[in-house]
């Protein structure tokens, strides 16, 4: 008989979703990313290599992000249209991740160009999966 | 000649949210990196494994991530003490426990947001235990069943351990408790080993 292990599995569904008052300082984080970098590197022989699995990486935090900001911002009515996805994204996304919003929003076609910019490059990643999961809900 | 303190880095914070989705996707990919049994046996051998423990498949994940976190910890440690002794104002300690209470009150505040207490001093004075209510790597995690021997938050005992060092601490840290697998408290459990010399080159002094 398979035993079930439930310890913890209810206690948490029952938590809030409200933003967590407890703050990390950047250097932190910074040595984190910097040993999940280094940690990729250590296991590619190419660059495009190491892109994609810090992408891979970086997909994971968007898809959980979205759906908590989703919750606490919008009501959970996510937006489906490409013109709100980016506005959502920088507004809430980007408040979400760097405290303040995007500068600005140019118009641009649907390939999402790769900023190099203080290590973002793993959070521009997971707006093309946003972006293109998107075009493939117009294209229908 | 006065030192001074770089006070713009100081009240640099962010969110924990990131931190905590950061750290799960770091763990969720080692793991996945860790399913295959050839390279599980290779990468545990270039780090250090205890001979007692039984490679079992559903343990050899677990067991390898934690491993890995570990000796990621202990690099970030090792660069951490600098940032540390940089950012606050503390000076040497003098011996283990003031060391114990600059951990807990000042270095883990700074970085974590949170405050452990210092608690379970051993009676010869090195050793003592860490307890965390609450933990920001571990904020809405939950192990799965095939994961449950997973020591999720090894990180923290590698970074412990690298900054320490490089203080000249020897010490061993290791988790006594873990709200993961179901205990009510996280605790950590520090022990001085040794003071580390420092070795001057020959012909020096």
């Amino acid at each position: 008989m398979e035993v079930r292990f439930t310890r913890g599995k209810s206690a948490i569904l029952e938590r809030s979703l409200t933003r967590p008052k407890t703050e990390v300082s950047v250097s932190a984080f910074a040595l984190l990313f910097s040993e999940m970098v280094q940690y990729c590197q250590s296991r590619v022989y190419s660059v495009s290599e190491l892109q994609a699995r810090l992408a891979d990486m970086g997909q994971g935090v968007g898809a959980s992000l979205l759906d908590v900001l989703v919750m606490r911002e919008k009501n959970g009515k996510r937006e489906t249209k490409v013109l709100n996805i980016l506005l959502f994204i920088k507004v809430n996304v980007w408040k979400a991740l760097f405290g303040k919003e995007a500068d600005k929003l140019d118009g641009f076609p649907a390939k999402v160009t790769v900023h190099w910019h203080k290590g973002t490059t793993l959070m521009i990643k997971f707006d093309e999966a946003v972006i293109a999961r998107d075009k493939t809900l117009d294209g229908r | 000649m006065s030192r001074q303190s770089n006070r713009a880095t100081d009240s640099k914070k962010m969110n924990s949210e990131l931190f905590t989705l950061t750290y799960g996707a770091l763990v969720t990919q080692l793991c996945k990196d860790y399913e295959n049994d050839e390279e599980v046996n290779k990468q545990l051998d270039k780090i250090k494994f205890t001979s007692h423990v039984v490679l079992h498949r559903f343990f050899q994940e677990g067991c390898a991530a934690g491993k890995i976190t570990n000796k990621m910890g202990y690099n970030i440690g090792v660069r951490l003490i600098e940032d540390f002794l940089a950012r606050s104002s503390v000076g040497r300690c003098h011996d283990f426990r003031e060391t114990a209470d600059v951990i807990a009150k000042v270095a883990f505040k700074m970085y974590l947001g949170i405050t452990p207490s210092v608690t379970n001093w051993s009676p010869a004075g090195d050793e003592f235990s860490l307890i965390l209510e609450s933990n920001p790597l571990v904020d809405f995690v939950e192990l799965p069943d095939n994961h449950s021997n997973l020591v999720y938050s090894s990180l923290l005992c590698g970074v412990l351990r690298g900054a320490l060092e490089m203080v000249q601490m020897a010490v061993d840290v290791r988790f006594a408790q873990d709200t993961l697998r179901g205990d009510s408290v996280t605790e950590i459990r520090m022990k001085f080993i040794k003071r580390i010399e420092e070795n001057l080159p020959a012909g020096d002094e």
